[in-house]
């Protein structure tokens, strides 16, 4: 089965989680919203799957290229 | 009983008086209620309603309280500078060192600058007076009440407002100039993500920068060397307590003088005239032509690179930082949702307000 790593475009706060463990998602869904420079980005699904892991929580600082969540 | 009537400012207010007191008032309107530049539009929006109060003298000359603010702030080239030197320790230069094609792309936005510039002198505006209307095409509002300070310090109030005005309409402005000029398959060019910048590299800018700039451009010194000032104390590390006093404490004092001192100038026989209107009008013209070459050198970058630029980043040039860098960022990923342009805009962003105090500069050498 093909693994999928979300991983964060830029430093910043994750300030909402939309995604539980185990939520079947397509691709473009929102899965977390992302705020950077005071400005809200959502992060969303790069292709449809099954959310197999969530590292990050709301209030979380993130860095570059962390990664954020699992789709298989 | 008259005269004591004509002790008060009532008998002495102007149809004039009036208009200026609903435009402070509109200021401030627009700061509280649809939050545009509340920091300065509120202290500016007050300080026209003040001062045009009869009888106040607050802008009398070696006497009113404003007047003093204005001569020792901006006469005196004070308050800019050290809203620089805040700006600096706020300022990361990361994207731009990581990038530095975008330091071409930040240049290439002052080209509204130089459009609204000539426009102005064929409106009849003088020389010293094109160059302070010019500038506000940098949407840069410390440099623009620098320079019009220096060049023509009768267009302060209207330039400063017509900077900081346009500024927070960035986000009306700017769209629909980036979608006219792009296609969708550009708009949707992802670029990858920007290499981790080192700390040597951070602390080595701002040195490089002033060194380089101010040897160039003598005239931008002021502004110039408090800006890299700031960004050693951010970048160093060593001097914590400096770096959050300038970029905090003094930059929201200097913030509150800058202003109420703007909003003083602003009385009715010096704002209530057409050149100001001619003044709005240009600024506006300045500030679609900067968005627009920004966006235009992108493309022409890109013919010549095999890695592509997304042209939305060419618009951030304008360097009113971060709303126009926010704004490629929404186009992006209005565009593809897995686009993230912010940081990418953040070079031609930051390097747009190098730009701005290096064009200030060319100005006020030449017409200083």
């Amino acid at each position: 089965m093909k693994v999928s790593e979300v991983t964060a475009p830029m430093a910043g706060k994750i300030i909402d989680v939309k995604v539980e463990v185990g939520d079947t998602v397509s691709e473009d869904d929102e899965l977390l919203i992302l705020e950077a420079m005071k400005m809200e980005m959502p992060i969303v699904a790069p292709t449809s799957g099954k959310v197999k892991e969530i590292r990050c929580g709301k209030g979380d600082s993130v860095g570059a290229d962390d990664v954020l969540v699992v789709i298989e | 009983m008259l005269d004591m009537a004509l002790t008060t400012g009532v008998m002495h207010v102007t149809v004039g008086n009036v208009a200026m007191w609903l435009i402070g008032l509109f200021f401030i309107y627009l700061a509280i209620r649809k939050n545009y530049e509340p920091l300065l539009l509120i202290p500016i929006g007050f300080g026209i309603l003040i001062v045009n109060l009869p009888l106040t003298f607050l802008m009398e000359q070696g006497r009113g309280l404003l007047w003093r603010f204005y001569h020792y702030g901006l006469e005196w080239e004070i308050i800019p500078p050290l809203i620089f030197l805040g700006l600096g320790a706020m300022t990361d230069f990361g994207p731009m060192i990581a990038n530095p094609k975008t330091l071409i792309l930040g240049a290439g936005a002052q080209f509204g600058v130089y459009v609204a510039f000539f426009g102005a002198l064929i409106l009849g505006f003088n020389v010293r007076e094109a160059c302070s209307i010019g500038i506000i095409g940098g949407a840069d509002g410390p440099t623009t009440i620098y320079t019009t300070v220096r060049l023509s310090p009768h267009l302060l109030g209207a330039t400063a407002i017509a900077a900081y005005s346009y500024m927070s309409l960035v986000p009306i402005i700017q769209p629909p100039i980036m979608r006219f000029l792009t296609t969708e398959k550009e708009r949707k060019i992802v670029m990858k993500q920007l290499r981790p910048v080192s700390k040597r590299e951070k602390i080595l800018f701002p040195l490089v920068t002033v060194m380089v700039i101010c040897l160039i451009v003598p005239a931008s010194a002021p502004l110039m060397a408090m800006f890299m000032l700031g960004n050693l104390f951010k970048e160093c590390g060593g001097v914590r307590r400096l770096s959050d006093a300038a970029a905090n404490e003094l930059m929201n004092i200097v913030t509150i003088l800058l202003g109420i001192s703007v909003g003083a100038t602003m009385s009715a026989e010096h704002f209530l005239k057409l050149q100001v209107i001619c003044v709005f009008v240009m600024g506006i013209v300045a500030f679609a032509f900067s968005t627009a070459a920004g966006i235009l050198l992108a493309k022409f970058m890109n013919l010549f690179s095999t890695e592509k630029i997304n042209p939305l980043i060419g618009s951030a040039g304008v360097s009113a930082v971060p709303m126009a860098a926010r704004v490629s960022q929404a186009m992006g990923s209005e565009a593809d949702p897995k686009n993230f342009l912010l940081m990418h805009a953040m070079g031609p962003n930051v390097a747009g307000v190098i730009g701005t105090v290096v064009a200030a500069g060319v100005f006020i050498a030449l017409a200083g």
